[in-house]
């Protein structure tokens, strides 16, 4: 575990710029879009500022929270346009999480699952929401199977969940055009390939299989550009990592697609059980028949934009 | 004769009853029905099962079978007897259901909010946060009057012992309330003077009650909008139906049409500003509750499934803002879990502080282990069924199960024990029933109830009927209409000392008087367009081809005229005598292209021979998949299907009854058939045109059908006179006159051998004969002022200097044979009017072009 990421001290700010463009082969005469593009507070994360812009302009929109607590934003454009932007810009802080060294030691999994079933706790009643199957994500032998070779009998939960991390980056690999937004679980268990959103969603799939509550994160992730270049703006993308809960620590963040213990480089936009209750942005338009999507996504360290390493030329995109 | 009747009767040994006591004597409750059963010959009992099937046939009651590829729709079942309740034993059922509704709203209520039942334990968390139907977006959704669930249906058995008990509980979208109406209107004509003397319960007032509350609730939701109604006003209150191809299609069409709500699809309603509006000719109306038949995560394809193509995008948000009223609530699916029945006599104490009345079949759900072990111990007992209707898993009974099959079960059981219930194998009531296969007395088949119940503001009300579900498909245990099951009326008795009269409330005045249908939408219009061309089209095409037949049988060859090549062509033009390719295929299907081709000749055609010909409109008449009537008499079906609840139970029958006798006959016809199946057919059509001109009211919707009609007359006779005017000056007429259904007129007014000059007159000039030219664009023009009332002005300058042209002829200059000026304008005639056509639907059916809603996410 030595080239894991160490835990970081003090409190980091970063701004993100989250452009999705749409472009339609006829002309839109009725949008609606359910967005959740507003990161949300919570223990290590606060959003200092936020704002939503739409081209064309919404006709109508309305804030509000979702099961999970998530912002989401429902907006409907009635002018008729070929073209839609959505520009999210944000600023987070993020407080220090548990270190490596803070989560050794945890309960043995077992006791967790038996805790699961038997504790109604205001944690544990929260807890059991991402215990069971998802519209993504089915349980079944096979998960388990895979899951078990990290939780051998009696093993601290968070070790173990640590371990499933690093093996799911070490047996899978990084392929962009291997899976969709659809391909089941199994599936992307055979093949061995996918994105960060199929690694996350398979760990969670482990996780629940045994028993143990897991959620899906869906959020950003800083890049480092090569040595001694300046960060590309837009060059980044959504990303998506897993939440466990541990009766101690509360939710513990792992990324099976960088195999690290999330620390102060994941941007969180919001939770759920799977990739359906957080994506970020869902629509339906009347009219536009075949369609272009462009998403680009920029997460910039304040420090650096301070410093003035970063080319601030992000407005070309929108 | 009593003995007689019962002579057959078996009353299975383990099983309740209906019928006969434990002694093997009539219950009280049925003596008076079987003393007049008893007294009724053979002849008289076959006539009431002919009557009540002929009724059902005819008024299309019908229950679409998904398996069922081969003619989707099934006729709905109806034995002729009823299941008898007596006063003091519903009373009972009446007390049971009133309570269970209850609980199941405040679960509901709590699921949905707070989730204080999880917190202390009465529900184990895994059932809802582990439901497939536990419906996230709903949480948090406040309810008009803490009313969730509004329209609720139980299914009940009668256990060996005669005590009734609960086998599922439908919360989402009961079905079969329309289909028990509709038993009630049947039988009750079989037999009114037992449903009198029974003192059987009326099922209206309970259908007015479901609809005040409702409309009383959606009051609240247009104040909530901040645009609450006036005193006069009425909430605008829709019913959401899936579509045509959903199993209970009918059923939902009959309820529209019976509480008087506009019957409306995903499509037809939209979301602006948080608001539902319904799609209509004079713009968005506001809609305050939406009574739903479409499942709860298919109404939203923005929050919900985003696949779904039959929600309306952006509702739950409507809900959640309170604007709207959707009934049941959304998420209510969560309830028919067979896992919460084992739970529900400690939520009853605990949430309503009294013991369940009526027990639920014992029911074990597996996600708890100790139960689990039971269960498998007790398979060969026990039917397993899916713990969450979203599952779709079909029912499974242990004792059916051996070998690989068992085993494979009890393994899929043990990997997601969460997934599966098991239920106490229910004895199900006997009944008898009436068979036409044995009319010589009853047999006993076993029974289920359904009973239904719907949320008024003081509290819960129960439907005194219900639908009864008869056993008859080859597995005795499973009572289910998708498997072929039978129905029958439910008879609840009022108390004996209650009189027949029945209240009659009047609550509207002058002022809420309707004198239009302001709530007609777009879609609805548009099929009542197609539904006047559909029938105006059939009934060329039977006319066309009954000539053609005509002269084939009855005129030799020698004894042609001229006028025979012009009729072939005719036929050809129609594709009747044609094998059509693929062009002329979208040519037929570009309904309003029809001129393009028209300077077409078929050389081809006209050297076919007569044998050819005949064996071509023989199979035109009989088969739907050649262009002849049999296609057209389905395209006309389809497009009254989606118009049910707007056509009367008359006009429906008149088409239903012609569609059933050319459905009869699809084998291969002799010319004589033909001949007379054409002829019924142009009845049977003449008969629908009654009741459009009679039975309709002259609205909206009324112009749109008779705009639809009169354009396809006025295509089709430009088309023919065009073609007339272009034969030989020697040929025949009558061919010409009779295709316009002229001939009578003419004979009895000239009584001499057609000429032209009159033809022409009668055909083009004269604004009395409903046939001519002249009188479609008389009566086009008419109904396009009607709109234009309402919406402006649309396409009479299309037609206006035509008809002036038309009007400005001189018979005695312009009335001959091949008059290229004449044919010509008959021509720019043809040409505008499918203008006109495109017209109309662009500006009053487009949205149905823009219709293709895409989804995506990023």
């Amino acid at each position: 575990m030595s080239n894991l990421p160490l835990a970081n001290s003090a409190p980091v700010r970063y701004r993100v710029i989250h452009e999705t463009h749409y472009v339609y082969q006829f002309p839109v005469t009725l949008s609606q879009q359910y967005l959740h593009l507003t990161p949300r507070s919570f223990e290590y994360q606060q959003t200092e500022s936020q704002a939503i812009r739409i081209d064309p302009q919404q006709e109508h929109f309305l804030d509000a929270r979702d099961y999970f607590g998530n912002h989401t934003r429902n907006i409907t454009i009635t002018e008729s346009h070929k073209e839609l932007l959505v520009h999210a810009e944000s600023t987070v802080l993020l407080s220090p999480r548990p270190g490596l060294g803070q989560i050794k030691g945890s309960m043995p999994w077992e006791a967790l699952v038996q805790m699961l079933q038997q504790i109604r706790s205001p944690a544990t009643l929260e807890a059991v929401r991402y215990l069971y199957d998802s519209p993504h994500i089915q349980c079944g032998s096979e998960l388990a199977g895979y899951a078990r070779d990290s939780y051998s009998p009696g093993r601290p939960h968070l070790d173990a969940a640590l371990d499933l991390t690093q093996r799911i980056f070490d047996d899978f690999e990084f392929d962009e055009t291997a899976t969709e937004i659809s391909t089941p679980l199994a599936e992307v268990l055979k093949g061995r390939r996918g994105v960060c959103q199929d690694f996350a969603q398979l760990m969670i799939g482990c996780l629940r299989s045994l028993g143990l509550s897991a959620r899906y994160v869906s959020g950003y992730i800083l890049t480092h550009p090569p040595a001694g270049q300046p960060r590309m703006i837009g060059a980044d993308a959504s990303h998506a990592w897993v939440s466990v809960f541990c009766p101690q620590l509360g939710w513990v963040d792992f990324d099976p697609t960088n195999r690290c213990l999330v620390q102060s480089e994941h941007i969180t936009l919001g939770w759920g059980r799977d990739f359906s209750d957080v994506t970020p942005l869902r629509g339906v338009v009347l009219g536009g028949g075949e369609q272009e999507l462009q998403v680009r996504v920029t997460v910039i360290p304040c420090a650096e934009e301070l410093a003035g390493t970063t080319s601030l030329a992000h407005s070309s995109a929108g | 004769m009593l003995k007689k009747l019962l002579a057959g009767y078996r009353a299975a040994p383990n099983s309740f009853d209906e019928l006969l006591d434990a002694s093997k004597q009539p219950r009280e409750h049925w003596r008076a029905m079987l003393a007049s059963l008893a007294k009724e010959s053979p002849q008289t009992m076959r006539q009431r099962l002919e009557a009540v099937e002929s009724q059902i046939r005819e008024n299309g009651v019908t229950y679409n079978v998904y398996a069922d590829t081969k003619g989707m729709q099934r006729p709905w079942d109806l034995n002729v007897l009823p299941l008898i309740l007596p006063h003091d034993e519903w009373t009972g059922i009446e007390a049971a259901v009133v309570q269970r509704a209850t609980l199941l709203n405040r679960i509901l209520g709590d699921v949905y909010g707070e989730q204080s039942m999880l917190r202390e334990g009465l529900l184990p968390p895994a059932l809802i946060h582990g439901h497939a139907g536990f419906l996230r977006p709903a949480h948090g959704i406040k309810h008009e009057g803490n009313v969730a669930l509004h329209f609720y249906a139980v299914d009940l058995a009668r256990a060996p012992n005669g005590q009734w008990w609960v086998v599922a509980d439908r919360t989402q979208a009961p079905s079969g309330a329309g289909y028990a109406l509709e038993n009630r209107a049947v039988i009750a004509r079989t037999f009114p003077d037992q449903l009198r003397d029974l003192k059987v319960q009326d099922l209206a007032g309970f259908f007015s009650r479901m609809r005040d509350s409702l409309a009383h609730w959606g009051r609240q939701c247009a104040a909530n909008g901040g645009v609450p109604l006036r005193g006069s006003e009425s909430p605008l209150i829709v019913l959401l139906t899936p579509g045509p191809y959903n199993e209970t299609y009918y059923e939902q069409a009959y309820l529209a049409r019976y509480l008087g709500l506009p019957l409306v699809e995903g499509s037809d309603l939209t979301v602006r500003g948080g608001i539902v509006w319904l799609k209509t000719l004079s713009g968005l109306q506001r809609v305050h509750v939406i009574m739903r038949r479409v499942d709860d995560d298919f109404c939203d394809p923005l929050e919900l499934r985003t696949e779904s193509a039959l929600g309306v995008a952006g509702l739950t948000e409507a809900v959640r803002l309170g604007n709207v009223l959707i009934a049941n609530s959304l998420g209510s699916n969560l309830l028919e879990s067979g896992a919460l029945l084992g739970f529900l006599p400690a939520l009853c104490k605990r949430l309503l502080g009294e013991p369940l009345k009526m027990p639920s079949v014992a029911t074990w759900w597996c996600g708890e282990p100790a139960a689990l072990e039971q269960v498998l111990a007790n398979l060969d007992q026990l039917v397993i069924k899916s713990s969450f209707p979203q599952l779709r898993q079909v029912s499974l009974f242990g004792q059916d199960l051996s070998g690989e099959a068992r085993s494979a079960l009890i393994a899929r059981m043990r990997a997601n024990p969460r997934n599966y219930v098991a239920q106490e194998l229910v004895r199900l009531s006997q009944s008898p029933v009436w068979k036409a296969s044995a009319p010589t007395g009853l047999n006993a088949c076993a029974v289920g109830l359904r009973v239904y119940a719907c949320a008024t503001p003081g509290g819960y009300v129960v439907m005194p009927g219900g639908l009864t579900r008869v056993a008859t498909g080859p597995d005795s245990r499973v009572i289910a209409m998708q498997r072929g099951g039978s129905s029958k009326d439910t008879w609840v008795q009022a108390r004996a000392q209650a009189g027949t009269h029945r209240p009659h409330s009047r609550t509207t005045t002058s002022k809420d008087l309707i004198r239009d249908d302001t709530h007609l939408s777009s879609r609805m219009a548009e099929n009542l367009f197609w539904l006047g061309r559909n029938t105006e089209r059939c009934d060329n095409i039977a006319r066309l081809m009954r000539i053609t037949l005509h002269v084939l049988f009855n005129v030799s060859p020698q004894e042609r005229g001229t006028e025979w090549a012009t009729v072939k062509a005719l036929c050809a033009w129609f594709q009747l005598i044609e094998t059509p390719d693929k062009e002329a295929l979208q040519r037929q299907s570009q309904v309003s292209g029809q001129s393009q081709g028209q300077t077409q000749s078929s050389p081809a055609v006209v050297g076919w021979s007569d044998t050819r010909i005949e064996a071509a409109l023989l199979l035109a008449v009989v088969s739907p998949d050649v262009p002849g009537l049999a296609s057209q008499q389905q395209q006309l079906y389809s497009t009254a299907s989606q118009l049910r609840e707007r056509l009367s139970a008359d006009n429906w029958r008149a088409l239903n009854r012609m569609l059933q006798r050319s459905a009869k006959s699809k084998a291969q016809q002799t010319p004589a058939e033909a001949m007379s199946a054409l002829d019924e057919a142009a009845a049977s059509l003449m008969t629908l045109s009654g009741f459009a001109l009679d039975g309709m009211t002259r609205d909206l919707g009324w112009s749109f059908l008779s705009i639809g009609r009169r354009l396809e007359r006025l295509q089709f006779q430009t088309l023919v006179l065009q073609r007339a005017l272009a034969m030989e000056a020697d040929g025949g007429l009558d061919w010409l006159l009779e295709l316009s259904d002229s001939i009578v007129t003419y004979r009895s007014r000239y009584r001499a051998q057609s000429e032209w000059l009159p033809v022409l007159d009668l055909l083009l000039l004269d604004s009395s004969n409903p046939r001519s030219v002249l009188f479609q664009m008389a009566g086009i023009l008419k109904s396009l002022d009607k709109l234009a009332l309402s919406y402006g002005s649309c396409g009479e300058t299309l037609l206006l200097p035509l008809k002036n042209a038309l009007l400005a002829l001189d018979p005695d200059e312009d009335l001959y044979c091949a008059n290229p000026a004449l044919i010509s304008l008959l021509q720019r005639i043809n040409h505008a009017s499918v203008e006109l056509s495109q017209l109309i639907s662009a500006r009053f059916f487009s949205y149905t072009a823009s219709d293709d809603q895409a989804k995506g996410a990023a």
